[in-house]
């Protein structure tokens, strides 16, 4: 039983796989397409946002920190803009974070396997919604009752609050399944203990479940708010046009995004203060949704190492 | 009174005061995590009967001209000759000549020529409109109101949400106005989203998944990069598009290198350009779980027969996971489908009235009429504004209901 | 020059040590398989087993982090050796794995797959009836080659597998703790089919199923952990003789029942 050594089957004879190559070279292309894109995002809104403050009438220190946003004066202080993307992103949250929490809760530790079956496709299709409907539902329905319910002369047609409750309403199911799938990964072991001292199920699960999912929680709730921030259709139909520099929710005032989507939706000249200003705005809209995103995945890839 | 309770088997009951409480209040706390969970669905349903309520409902229509002056017996009962008659009698004569070259009138039928006396000649315009529930539940209110405002309207009860509302185009009179253009531009632009991102989303999900343990930083920093954008805003893609691909692209968007003439930028091209890369990451990602489940024992198989890593892909991999890769895709692209903020910044047109005839043509689509009935302020625009969304939320369901039915039905098939 | 060194092993590892990243799973195996016989790989779980045969056939390449130092001889070649192509190595050393894995496809393209990719320009009907007929199969499928190939029973589906490996003529097969998943009816049929492969195959079996080992093999080889938890061969012979005269007391402890 001995094979002749001069094999006539050589391994190093490698065929040549062109096509294995090229077809990798193509997949890798298709990956990289993806940095593209970022790199694009960077260049552009870099390079409009440096022509806009090399405008004279620009400077960032006034950007970042003057109440009058006013193009047609001169006037470019962003803060108005800022705070009412932060006043409606607070009332969305306001809205989102306890119905979402308290919906993932039930979900995650009450609801029975069948409940829970009928109600996430349910909240999945609340998410799939799309933004210019709730808009549409926004202007058409919460404001109407909003006004009857504080009166007329007090809430503007278009105000902050209204915009920020429905966006609360379109964030809840972002908040409870990601909720749900933080409380889901703790371990039975640890309720069993808890039920197993006498806990009841409220405690067990605030007390024990709660803490242990509550990394992934924040993550949640901080993609929400980023959601919240870079959120464009609800505010733009219902938030009003117009930068204002208020706090009060009941009036009408133009949001980050709000203000992007006035201004684009003419015929928008290139090279102008206005058409730079849209690319500086949403400069700073991505860096802060990019921030956002970034802590929200850095926090919830810390649960996940905890209980994988 | 705890020590009691502990010694003694008797007085440990439902009795113990403290327990009680405890439950009490455990009992209170479920009710409200349940009536969280109900908000959400009660929500939903509040959306959808607010926008039903708002796409049908009673309105007051109200003639322009009298009748009587131009007829002495009733129009409808004229023959067709008559109807002509009138018609090239009251309308000026290029209107006349338009309306001969769209449809010459002699061919028109006895329903036809009624209908077009009615619209140009009389006027009949909506003057009021009630929301459905309202008209079902008060309509005398509706009835009081017109009598007061408008004495000689007529009221009848209206869908908006109609076959002429899906065939005609755009108009300034919300009755007339049709959403037949929005919806083959919105056809068109996720036709192009898909061609684009598919092959490319797919290819790079397959590059992530099967070789990404050849170049480890390379497919790192491209899977942190898909991650990172997918929580990019939409807006800021919508601004990426006009500036590459309306502002940096234009000779190729605008179609002016293959011989378009007057033409911008601001195409159905750019906008579905636009919405690739919109998609693309949540293409990507999707395609990425549908591969990622693919057990990994039948790669070991493939790969023990000596097969390459590419023939075990494509044999493979790709026909197990492609029911998920599908699914994922249809959802990817629904997303586009109800997009809206990134064509506002692309430049969709509010106002066209010619049907889109290719990648070149100016573009608008549903979500953009929804914006812009929305945002005017004469209620009859909101009502069509309603039946738009109705008609945008059924393609939306009917593109869900496909991708689960391909799925189930794919996985039977192996 | 004597008979021995003229010897072509059908597999012959020098200091082979392979790699998890830093960590060493198995180090210093040198040993030379014995073609036409059943070399069987014993020893406890945890001892790098599944790693050694799995290097056998560079399976290892698809574990990121995964390498090894040393050297795998096959028909004089160094299969780690830069200018070898992988692909080509395990065409020729099939392998079996520890579930049964048929591809969701009908039994007839489970076997004619492997042979197709590999350019075989034969008659197909042919080779899979033969690849059946030694796999022991034929006379249960003959009549459903077009049935999905998961309709099978689990000891039908394993040696599907086998007559998969089988059709694109390999020289050795590896089989995985092939039995695993199996009941001892279905075991035992692999048993007799993995005797009278061995008339015409190489065939190099992981298990931890001693009674196996000691019933089906000619050959085995017993590994252990090290104290720094890197797999090892300690005792390598005739099976007879390793069962019933092992040289080293862990050996005898292993088979024995006293360990792992």
């Amino acid at each position: 039983m001995i094979i002749k050594s001069t094999s006539p089957f050589d391994l190093s004879r490698k065929k040549n796989r062109w096509s294995e190559k090229l077809i990798k070279l193509f997949l890798t292309f298709a990956g990289i397409v993806s940095i593209f894109t970022t790199i694009a995002i960077v260049y552009e809104l870099g390079k409009e946002s440096l022509l806009f403050f090399s405008l004279p009438e620009v400077n960032l220190v006034d950007f970042l920190t003057t109440t009058t946003w006013q193009p047609s004066i001169g006037k470019f202080g962003v803060l108005p803009l800022v705070t009412s993307t932060l006043i409606t992103s607070f009332f969305a949250m306001l809205v989102a974070i306890p119905l979402g929490l308290g919906a993932a809760i039930f979900l995650s530790e009450y609801a029975s396997e069948r409940t829970r079956k009928v109600i996430k496709p349910i909240l999945e299709i609340l998410a799939g919604i799309p933004t210019v409907v709730y808009g549409y539902f926004a202007l058409t329905f919460m404001t109407p009752i909003l006004r009857s319910i504080f009166g007329e002369n007090k809430v503007e047609i278009y105000n902050m609050l209204s915009a920020g409750l429905v966006m609360g309403i379109m964030i809840l199911p972002l908040i409870s399944s990601m909720s749900e799938d933080a409380l889901h990964a703790v371990p039975r072991s640890l309720r069993d203990a808890a039920f197993g001292l006498g806990a009841t199920r409220l405690e067990t699960s605030i007390q024990i479940v709660l803490p242990a999912a509550l990394s992934g929680i924040i993550a949640a709730v901080i993609l929400g708010i980023s959601r919240a921030v870079g959120e464009t259709m609800i505010v733009a139909i219902a938030a009003g046009s117009g930068p204002n520099f208020t706090f009060n929710p009941f009036k009408a005032a133009e949001t980050m995004t709000g203000y992007i989507a006035r201004i684009s939706g003419g015929d928008l000249a290139y090279d102008t203060a206005d058409y730079n200003s849209i690319f500086a705005i949403g400069l700073l809209l991505f860096l802060i949704t990019l921030l956002l995103n970034m802590i929200s995945r850095k926090i919830s890839r810390k649960y996940r190492e905890v209980y994988e | 009174m705890r020590s009691t309770a502990d010694h003694s088997n008797q007085n440990f009951s439902i009795s113990d005061p403290i327990l009680e409480q405890r439950q009490r209040k455990a009992a209170l706390w479920k009710s409200l995590f349940r009536l969280s969970t109900l908000i959400g669905i009660i929500a939903l349903t509040i959306l959808i009967l607010s926008i039903i309520n708002q796409a049908f409902g009673l309105v007051a229509i109200q003639d322009k001209v009298d009748r009587t002056t131009l007829s002495t017996q009733p129009i409808e009962s004229l023959s067709q000759k008559e109807m002509i008659r009138l018609i090239e009698k009251n309308l000026s004569k290029n209107r006349v000549r338009t309306l001969d070259r769209d449809i010459p009138l002699v061919e028109r039928s006895h329903k036809d020529l009624y209908t077009l006396i009615e619209r140009e000649v009389i006027q009949v315009k909506i003057v009021d409109s009630y929301p459905l529930f309202k008209s079902v539940i008060t309509p005398q209110r509706f009835k009081d109101r017109v009598l007061l405002d408008f004495p000689k309207a007529k009221i009848q009860f209206k869908l908006w949400l109609n076959l002429s509302f899906l065939t005609h185009t755009m108009s300034n009179i919300p009755e007339q106005a049709g959403i037949r253009t929005a919806i083959l531009g919105s056809l068109l632009v996720i036709l192009i989203a898909l061609f684009v991102s598919f092959p490319l989303g797919v290819s790079a999900a397959i590059y992530l998944e099967e070789y990404s343990t050849q170049d480890t930083w390379l497919s790192r920093l491209i899977q942190t990069n898909i991650d990172n954008l997918a929580g990019v805003p939409s807006i800021i893609y919508g601004i990426l598009g006009l500036a590459i691909f309306v502002r940096a692209f234009d000779p190729i968007t605008s179609g002016k290198v293959f011989g378009v003439e007057g033409a911008n930028g601001r195409t159905i091209l750019s906008a579905g350009m636009t919405m690739a890369l919109l998609v693309l990451p949540i293409l990507i990602t999707n395609a990425q779980e549908a591969i990622r489940a693919v057990p990994s024992s039948l790669r070991q198989a493939s790969y023990g027969l000596g097969a390459t890593q590419w023939q075990t892909i494509w044999h493979h991999v790709l026909p197990s996971a492609l029911p998920g890769i599908l699914t994922g895709t249809i959802l990817a692209i629904s997303r586009a489908l109800g997009e809206t903020a990134p064509l506002i910044i692309v430049g969709a047109a509010t106002y066209i009235t010619k049907d889109p005839s290719g990648i070149f043509s100016n573009f608008t689509t549903i979500p953009i009429q929804i914006y812009n009935w929305t945002t005017r302020p004469q209620t009859e625009f909101r009502n069509i504004a309603a039946a738009a969304i109705l008609v945008l939320l059924v393609m939306l369901l009917s593109l869900n209901a496909v991708a689960i039915i391909w799925r189930n039905r794919l996985n039977k098939n192996r | 020059m004597t008979l021995e060194d003229n010897k072509q092993w059908a597999i012959e590892t020098e200091e082979l040590d392979i790699y998890y990243g830093d960590f060493r799973a198995v180090k210093h195996v040198s040993l030379q398989i014995e073609p036409q016989k059943i070399t069987a790989i014993i020893g406890p779980s945890g001892c790098g087993k599944s790693t050694v045969i799995r290097a056998f056939n560079r399976m290892n390449d698809f574990i990121p982090g995964a390498h090894a130092t040393g050297k795998v001889l096959f028909r004089g070649q160094n299969i780690y050796d830069p200018k070898i192509d992988p692909v080509q190595v395990r065409q020729k050393i099939g392998m079996v794995f520890q579930k049964p894995n048929p591809f969701p496809k009908s039994i007839y393209d489970n076997i004619a797959w492997g042979a197709k990719i590999n350019d075989y320009n034969g008659n197909l009907n042919d080779l899979v009836e033969e690849s059946l007929q030694k796999a022991a199969l034929w006379g249960e499928v003959k009549d459903q080659l077009q049935k999905s190939a998961l309709s099978l029973s689990g000891g039908q589906q394993q040696r599907l597998c086998i007559a998969r490996a089988l059709a694109v003529k390999p020289d050795i097969i590896l089989m995985d703790e092939p039995c695993s998943a199996l009941d001892p009816i279905a075991t035992l049929k692999i048993e007799d089919l993995m005797r009278e492969l061995s008339k015409n195959y190489t065939i190099i079996i992981v298990t931890h199923n001693m009674q196996q080992a000691g019933r089906a093999s000619d050959y085995t080889a017993y590994f252990t952990m090290d104290a720094d938890r890197a797999g090892m061969m300690v005792e390598y012979g005739v099976t007879s003789q390793v069962f019933t005269n092992p040289r080293n007391k862990s050996t005898e402890d292993y088979i024995s029942g006293r360990f792992g």
